[in-house]
């Protein structure tokens, strides 16, 4: 099992939700974050005073998988979130070693 | 001074008295004329006396207007200024500036209700050498401020509506000093300031401006030293709050961390709405401060929107030409720097004064919030000085320059002939008047802050303690949070 963590540009949710529907995914978490990478911040000036700001809102997607569906939903985000443009994000992969449905108490790919 | 006593004797005569004046039986003096009751009424188009018909009535359509002014200049403060100072500070200090402004609006009605309203507008002090500088005290508590026009100051208004509206001038000018000393003055330290402020600085400025016998009351006073106009306010509200902003904001200091923090406004779009609310109120300000529903106020209807539109799209461009981008903030200060500087001109000037007005308005103001405060590094958190300072004074003179008896017969008629106004009005020269009133306004602005601050520093201190300061005065100073997440 993995764990699929993609750092998206906010408006590009929608057709990465809709495009990971499209192959099946069911399930998903999806959280508001701020940070930088190559792209940095930029700067905003109110009047005479000039403020650089560090931190760019992104969006992070999180699902979990059965190993066999990890290649196609990568790719799939990734057509789906590119612009071509500096800030488009990243998608880490990350071992998972156990998952458990709370309500049933399964374990393991039947819990996902 | 002393006030007299109430005493309830007389107080029971002078009802009798009252009542029998008015039992028409006893008006032993003849009914009047057919004539003189059409005299009455075009009077009261006209905006002048009504004689021997009507006398003591308001006028509706002139009080319907000041009641509406009123109530459109208190919309001013609450809420549009304190959005528009609210949203550009820091989310943990919102709360601390619509505190400043509504414990300003409570503290100033209540000192201009116990004597405020008469210093400014009485006339008892006039034979005396106070009387330069403050009105009198017979109107002290309001007494004898009724609905009958006081016709010292207007025909046709009640005297009670023409009290309260002047009350929500004295409100705002002292609720724009604290965009200068936002986020880092002490509540209380705020109000003591404040009402010593309006006791040295506004009620003797409102006075010598527009006191009925006040020494700069060009148009109204024919004994008038200064033969200085200012039609709204430009020296006694923004000149006064703008210089005394700054130096208050020299005395307290900088906020902690100035220069080094992010300090950026935390919502524009509260300030973009309390823009539009200054901008729709100030047509009580301007169009009202003729005291009448007249042409004179129609025009200054007209000049505001023009100077404020060309202001707010002037300064956009400029930013946009400069820096790239026209900016929310760019357009909400250009038109608050064209709202004061048209204010002492707008019933004095032509809709081509306007333009001239806004344009110079947002250019000025444009260069001394990004230029001139960089240059020396003053902490004016809202800007007061570099709008309100700035845009005042520069108002004042461009009245002297742009004035004219074309759109304001009251420049060459009146008292103005009697002083010699309407002699600098057509011939030229007026400016050098102004220039002797904005030296007078900046005197006093300056000198009595300071006075008044190091006082206050001294005796309660100005600051709130480094700790209240980092963690938001919202929550230190008025256990609120502006924002519950």
């Amino acid at each position: 099992m993995k764990l699929i963590i993609a750092i998206i540009k906010p408006f590009k949710l929608e057709e990465v939700k809709d495009a990971l529907s499209g192959i099946g995914i069911e399930g998903m978490t999806v959280t508001e974050v701020k940070g930088f990478g190559r792209q940095k911040g930029h700067t905003e000036i109110y009047r005479g005073s000039e403020y650089t700001v560090d931190f760019l809102p992104k969006v992070k997607i999180e699902i979990a998988l059965g190993d066999e569906l990890v290649a196609k939903t990568v790719e799939t985000i990734i057509k789906a979130a590119k612009t071509g443009k500096i800030g488009d994000g990243k998608v880490f992969v990350v071992p998972l070693d156990e998952v458990v449905r709370i309500r049933t108490d399964e374990r393991g790919e039947s819990a996902i | 001074m002393k006030l007299p006593m109430f005493n309830p004797m007389r107080a029971a005569f002078a009802f009798l008295a009252v009542a029998l004046i008015s039992l028409p039986v006893l008006a032993d003096e003849a009914a009047p004329t057919i004539d003189q009751r059409v005299a009455a009424l075009e009077a009261y188009v006209n905006n002048s006396d009504p004689g021997k018909s009507l006398t003591g009535v308001p006028g509706p359509g002139h009080n319907a207007w000041m009641m509406t002014s009123s109530a459109l200049v208190l919309f001013m403060t609450l809420p549009g200024l304190a959005l528009f100072y609210g949203g550009l500070v820091r989310r943990k200090n919102v709360l601390s500036v619509l505190a400043q402004c509504l414990g300003i609006a409570g503290l100033v009605t209540i000192i201009w209700w116990a004597f405020g309203y008469s210093f400014v507008f009485g006339k008892s002090f006039s034979t005396g050498f106070l009387g330069r500088f403050l009105g009198g005290t017979e109107f002290a508590l309001l007494r004898g401020v009724t609905s009958a026009p006081n016709t010292d100051y207007a025909y046709w208004v009640s005297h009670n509506v023409f009290a309260m509206y002047q009350l929500m001038f004295a409100i705002i000018t002292p609720a724009l000093i604290v965009g200068a000393v936002a986020e880092r003055m002490k509540f209380s330290a705020i109000l003591v300031f404040m009402t010593l402020w309006m006791l040295v600085v506004y009620f003797p400025l409102a006075h010598m401006v527009w006191g009925a016998t006040g020494l700069m009351n060009g148009v109204w006073n024919a004994g008038a030293a200064i033969k200085a106009i200012d039609f709204a306010g430009g020296t006694v509200v923004h000149m006064s709050s703008g210089w005394s902003a700054l130096i208050l904001c020299l005395v307290i200091g900088p906020r902690l961390g100035f220069g080094r923090e992010k300090m950026a406004p935390h919502s524009m779009v509260l300030c973009m709405v309390g823009t539009g609310m200054l901008w729709v109120g100030w047509y009580g300000f301007n169009a009202g401060s003729a005291v009448a529903a007249d042409g004179i106020a129609a025009n200054a209807f007209t000049t505001t929107t023009i100077a404020t539109a060309v202001a707010s799209f002037t300064w956009g461009m400029i930013e946009r030409i400069f820096r790239g981008h026209a900016s929310i903030l760019g357009f909400c200060s250009g038109a608050v720097a064209g709202l004061v500087v048209i204010t002492p001109a707008t019933g004095f000037v032509t809709t081509t004064g306007a333009v001239i007005i806004g344009v110079l308005a947002a250019t000025a103001s444009y260069f001394f919030v990004t230029i001139v405060k960089a240059r020396f590094g003053y902490d004016d958190a809202l800007d007061t000085f570099g709008v309100h300072a700035v845009g005042g004074t520069l108002g004042a003179f461009l009245t002297g320059l742009l004035a004219t008896g074309e759109v304001n017969g009251n420049l060459t008629s009146g008292a103005a002939l009697k002083n010699g106004l309407a002699r600098l009005v057509t011939e030229g020269g007026l400016w050098h008047e102004q220039l002797k009133a904005i030296g007078i306004t900046l005197l006093l602005s300056v000198v009595a802050t300071f006075i008044i601050a190091s006082i206050v520093k001294v005796v309660i201190g100005l600051r709130p303690a480094p700790e209240v300061e980092r963690q938001g005065l919202d929550l230190m100073e008025h256990g609120e949070e502006g924002y519950i997440e």
